[in-house]
């Protein structure tokens, strides 16, 4: 018996995410009075995957396949299968981004195991299996029965937090069977930014929406971002009128984040907008607009021109942090 | 090249949520129903392609797990511009339930590209389409952000962290469309609803399948905290907030 948390690498490192899941596994497995198995999929030091045991794994499985060096949901959802059969895994933790969207249905359906996604907390009780879950984007919660032996549940990103709890590790490689069939789709060709601050990953997000007036006046929410180790954000309207890339699009239809903090310049706040936000730990808005709908859901409000309060405020923050 | 698009029908995203009054079903009462957002943006798509390359593109087929209730989603889907549609006429149960109907219906029809949104703005699952391909054994691209037929030659990207990915696959496969597959939503002409009244629309018995999971209770999240208003010449005062109350700076 076990439960099995997938760890994803990037670029043969774990990130705070890796930990929140093992920290999150763990917390079940203490209900369920059974021991956590962290697997990994691709090319990892050993060093790396020792990190596991700081939050409770005590066993840690690694998968290092070239072929596997690339996400494809069948040959992943096909090793990870084997290792929870082989595991006799109860439950699977998954993340609830790309990789775990992409894969975790896959598991579900070779293992027949019900699907929980974007639990918010551990489950409320192992016995019914009760996991509470962000519906409407978080507009309301369910509290979500797992009828079947083996669960799944794709977490929420930073709804548990790190949880350290020192465990002896014993790792493991494991050699899966895979067919062809199982590696249908190939990448042809990657394109991705580096060195920048991933808005995923992002502690805090510095966003801005229509009330910025026009792209040419994004230097300071740059210029914040920066200063605060933070990512660059927008609202939907800022991106479809190509004033930013889509990828910054945080709302409904755009990414969902959860960081400790979110700075919306200039965004009203529709209903929509919120719902990728909404999990912030602190909203800070500033708008002209003493009615924007965005004040009802923030922390910390300032009614005023975005132009005249930004500049203000970078400079007041550069001398907070003595710069 | 056949193309079908999966179709949910959703509460509008602007829905204020509220509880019945047991707390153990959502009030849907007076809500208007539309197309779930991501599954609007990849027929969108499908239909933009065959008008762009209609000797590669033969037919744009919606389908959907539904009850009679559902219709005038699915007639939507048609006024958009697909060429006829499924309902499977049952209330949809979980992810699993909803794509082993739609497995079951569809195993047997020669589509090429399966078109699912990547997740519903209601139950916010995630998972259909890729249950659908693994049923189904084909395989499945996530994230999808582009998708392109030109001359037949299958064209395809998914977003990952910080960037994106040309990715080839075999065909059939099931596309888990995001944002950006297609960036407004078609509006349906006034033609276009004229004519969705005549299109096929097919009814599916549902397939004898159980859910994996099911909803115990439903909660509204707490009241937030009144926010606290800053004066605009008293910027100081948010940084301090900031730094000494939040402690998030």
């Amino acid at each position: 018996m076990s439960v099995l948390v997938y760890i994803e690498n990037w670029d043969g490192k774990f990130k705070k995410l890796s930990f929140e899941l093992i920290s999150y596994a763990q917390g079940i497995a203490k209900q369920m009075n059974t021991a956590v198995v962290a697997l990994s999929i691709g090319n990892v030091a050993e060093e790396e995957l020792k990190k596991a045991a700081n939050y409770g794994a005590s066993k840690v499985i690694s998968v290092n396949d070239p072929g596997l060096n690339q996400l494809v949901n069948q040959a992943y959802a096909s090793v990870i299968s084997q290792v929870a059969v082989k595991e006799e895994a109860q439950v699977l933790v998954f993340a609830h981004n790309m990789a775990g969207k992409a894969v975790a249905p896959g598991v579900s359906v070779k293992l027949k195991a019900g699907l929980v996604s974007g639990a918010v907390a551990l489950p409320s009780s192992t016995e019914p299996f009760v996991v509470k879950k962000k519906i409407y984007t978080g507009k309301a919660f369910a509290y979500v029965t797992i009828k079947s032996p083996v669960k799944i549940i794709t977490l929420a990103q930073n709804s548990y937090g790190l949880a350290e709890n020192p465990a002896e590790v014993y790792i493991e490689s494991f050699t899966p069977q895979l067919a062809d069939h199982d590696f249908a789709t190939s990448v042809i060709e990657s394109n991705k930014q580096t060195g920048k601050i991933l808005l995923s990953d992002a502690e805090i997000v510095v966003s801005g929406g229509l009330g910025m007036k026009g792209p040419e006046f994004w230097g300071p929410i740059e210029e914040l971002a920066g200063l605060l180790g933070g990512a660059t954000a927008c609202s939907r309207p800022v991106a479809d009128q190509g004033w930013r890339p889509h990828y910054e699009h945080v709302g409904q239809t755009g990414k969902i984040i959860a960081p400790n903090v979110y700075f919306a310049f200039g965004i009203s706040g529709a209903i929509q907008h919120l719902g990728g936000v909404s999990s912030s730990k602190i909203i800070v808005a500033v708008n002209k607009d003493k009615d924007a709908p965005i004040f009802e859901s923030a922390n910390y409000g300032v009614v005023g021109d975005v132009a005249t309060v930004l500049p203000v405020l970078i400079n007041l923050i550069k001398e907070v942090k003595g710069q | 090249m056949k193309i079908l698009v999966c179709i949910s029908n959703v509460p509008d995203t602007t829905t204020k949520i509220r509880l019945a009054a047991d707390g153990q079903s959502i009030d849907l009462a007076g809500v208007q129903w539309i197309i779930n957002p991501w599954d609007e943006l990849a027929l969108s798509r499908a239909v933009e392609l065959k008008e762009k390359y209609p000797a590669v593109v033969e037919k744009v087929t919606v389908i959907n797990v539904g009850s009679k209730e559902t219709e005038p989603v699915v007639r939507k889907a048609l006024a958009i511009g697909a060429d006829d549609a499924i309902r499977i006429n049952t209330v949809p149960g979980d992810a699993y339930f909803v794509a082993g109907q739609l497995a079951a219906a569809i195993k047997d029809q020669a589509y090429d590209i399966i078109l699912c949104g990547i997740e519903s703005s209601d139950n916010n699952g995630c998972a259909v389409g890729a249950m659908l391909a693994e049923m189904l054994g084909i395989p499945s691209v996530s994230s999808v952000s582009f998708l392109d037929v030109a001359e037949g030659n299958i064209c395809l990207n998914r977003e990952i962290d910080g960037g994106y990915e040309k990715v080839q696959t075999s065909v059939p496969f099931v596309a888990i469309v995001q944002k950006g597959i297609a960036i407004e939503p078609k509006i349906a002409t006034v033609r276009g609803i004229m004519a969705a009244r005549t299109k096929p629309l097919q009814v599916f018995e549902p397939a004898g399948i159980d859910a994996l999971t099911e909803v115990a209770a439903y909660e509204l999240p707490e009241a937030k905290a009144k926010c606290k208003m800053i004066d605009a010449e008293n910027i100081g005062e948010l940084v301090d907030l900031l730094h000494n109350e939040a402690k998030v700076i």
